[in-house]
């Protein structure tokens, strides 16, 4: 197929409500660097900067009309941001928040003021730790020497405060092996105290860092109109989701990197309904919503 | 007006009887239920005669719709392996045991139901109005977004079952929303008791308008263990009955009402 063939051939997804508002609260900023990052964060990423505590507020109230479900944090590293706690602090009097955190640099003094915002609201506080796999040897190679111990302690620290963390894996492995990584994995997380665990297998974004690690989308990696006969368009969290950076607001958590995800400087602005055009798309049509909670998904 | 509204049944006849028999036992003049006959439990068709004989008005659940169906599955949104293999256990078990006629009267009924009493708007739904298995938990659903339904659908009152566990919550400009639990099974807390909603409206009600009251049921919870064995069901399935803790469907619960459990 040529491009001007294929470029006809691509659905369009409308948002038809703002059910989840994202909040690149830090940017691409992170402390670390992990080979398989789909927008490849870094301590030197300065791509997307740090959201305010006055800047989230402001659209935390902008939100109230569009009747907003619940509020996810990422980054980057949401825990780099000096303002993240009283952040979550005051989103947790609009609504239900989850935060997405690589888990190393979490503190005792911030999760016990979380574990008392939690406790004052009807709402959850969710933490999504991203650890890629049971073992040191398949975890750091891929985010670094030692992340595997330290995301550990983080995920140690979340139980004593009473937090049931999902850990999130990005799969690097084959299909065929996920079973035996899942038992091995709840073993070691029974191992440290984590008697019941949650996880997550992730699909690997093949963008970003990921895209020179391994290797780019192909050209027919693509959704097509065809694809697309039959399946409910809520799996895609474009239908459902937004993200505010401090660049404005963009299309999804993924794709921010793409300049054409850039939608607008404000919610109002940025309900234009959204070409799948891209690889990760592709990846989004074969899991699902893959960014959001299980909690929260409901696919007919 | 005194109403009475129930979740999911889940084959729990036992249960539906006593939430019947208490509903009438407060003056009861209309009787709802929100979806879900079937699943979990022991003997589906004994849940129907309890229906007919109230004349209790019901939604169509997700599970109700693939039973009717004939579908592959119950289509409740599981994502867990683990859930999915339980949850087809007790979906083969009740597609084999609910007769045709049954099957039959389940594939005709409606999706939502809406009617107005002293002036209150309802709209009754299995998980939210825009869909039907759609999980509203309480600790993951901002009052904001439940306004939002509210003045979409044109609701006073929004009723849904579907999550497994009753909540409410105060809307503004007199609007209400609340998950009437479910009869089927316990709630996750360590308690075996099951929960329906018991509202009154007008001049029933203790203050001018509008009166929600959960309402916990006792049931030979013995009786359904012995049945759910009798019938080859798991035992991961009795031992919640018997605890009051899920031992399975346990990944799409939020951390909050997760915490409440045992697993």
């Amino acid at each position: 197929m040529n491009s001007l063939a294929r470029s006809n051939n691509i659905p369009s997804i409308g948002l038809s409500s703002l059910d989840e508002l994202w909040f690149q609260v830090a940017g691409t900023r992170c402390n670390l660097e992990c080979t398989h990052c789909f927008i490849s964060c870094s301590p030197h990423n300065n791509s997307f900067g740090f959201l305010s505590y006055a800047e989230i507020e402001k659209t935390l109230e902008e939100s109230i009309e569009w009747g907003v479900k619940e509020y996810y944090f990422t980054g980057g590293e949401p825990f780099l941001n000096p303002e993240l706690t009283s952040i979550l602090e005051l989103t947790l009097t609009y609504g239900p928040a989850t935060v997405l955190t690589n888990g190393t640099v979490l503190k005792s003094e911030s999760l016990k003021k979380l574990r008392t915002a939690e406790d004052q609201c009807p709402y959850s506080l969710e933490f999504r730790v991203s650890i890629d796999g049971p073992t040191p040897e398949i975890n750091d190679p891929i985010r670094g020497e030692r992340t595997f111990e330290r995301a550990l302690q983080g995920v140690e620290l979340l139980i004593e405060h009473g937090f049931l963390p999902i850990i999130t894996m990005t799969q690097t492995w084959d299909d065929s092996q996920n079973e035996t990584i899942l038992k091995q994995f709840r073993q070691v997380l029974q191992d440290h105290g984590y008697t019941r665990p949650r996880l997550k297998i992730l699909p690997r974004l093949q963008i970003g860092a990921e895209q020179q690690r391994t290797a780019g989308y192909g050209d027919f990696d693509r959704v097509t109109l065809e694809m697309l006969a039959g399946v409910d368009e809520s799996q895609f969290i474009c239908n459902h989701s937004r993200i505010v950076t401090d660049k404005g607001v963009y299309v999804c958590p993924i794709l921010i990197d793409s300049p054409d995800a850039y939608l607008g400087d404000s919610l109002s602005a940025a309900t234009t309904e959204f070409p799948m055009k891209h690889g990760a798309c592709f990846t989004c049509f074969q899991y699902g919503a893959i960014c959001t909670n299980p909690s929260t998904k409901a696919i007919e | 007006m005194r109403l009475a509204f129930f979740g999911g049944v889940y084959n729990n006849y036992l249960a539906l009887e006593a939430a019947i028999n208490d509903a009438h036992a407060r003056g009861v003049e209309r009787l709802y239920c929100l979806g879900d006959l079937g699943a979990f439990g022991p003997h589906p068709d004994r849940v129907f005669p309890f229906i007919f004989e109230n004349n209790i008005e019901c939604i169509q659940g997700n599970y109700d719709h693939s039973i009717g169906n004939d579908l592959d599955d119950c289509h409740c949104g599981y994502t867990d392996p683990r859930d999915n293999h339980f949850a087809q256990i007790s979906y083969n078990y009740t597609l084999k045991n609910t007769s045709e006629k049954n099957r039959r009267w389940m594939r005709g009924l409606p999706t939502e139901i809406r009617f107005e009493f002293d002036g209150v708007r309802f709209l009754l739904c299995h998980g939210s109005p825009r869909k039907t298995n759609e999980f509203l938990w309480e600790s993951t659903t901002s009052t904001h977004f439940l306004e939002k339904l509210a003045k979409d659908y044109e609701a006073d009152v929004i009723l849904g079952t579907h999550t497994g566990i009753h909540w409410k919550r105060q809307l503004k400009q007199g609007g209400f929303f609340a998950n009437v639990g479910v009869l089927g099974r316990p709630e996750n807390d360590g308690s075996i008791n099951v929960w329906y909603t018991f509202i009154r409206t007008g001049q029933d009600a203790n203050d001018s308008t509008l009166d929600v009251e959960f309402i916990p049921i006792e049931y030979d919870h013995q009786r359904l263990i012995t049945e759910m064995h009798d019938e080859g069901l798991p035992q991961e399935f009795s031992e919640t009955i018997a605890t009051g803790f899920w031992t399975t469907c346990l990944e799409v619960l939020p951390g909050k009402e997760r915490r409440g459990g045992q697993y």
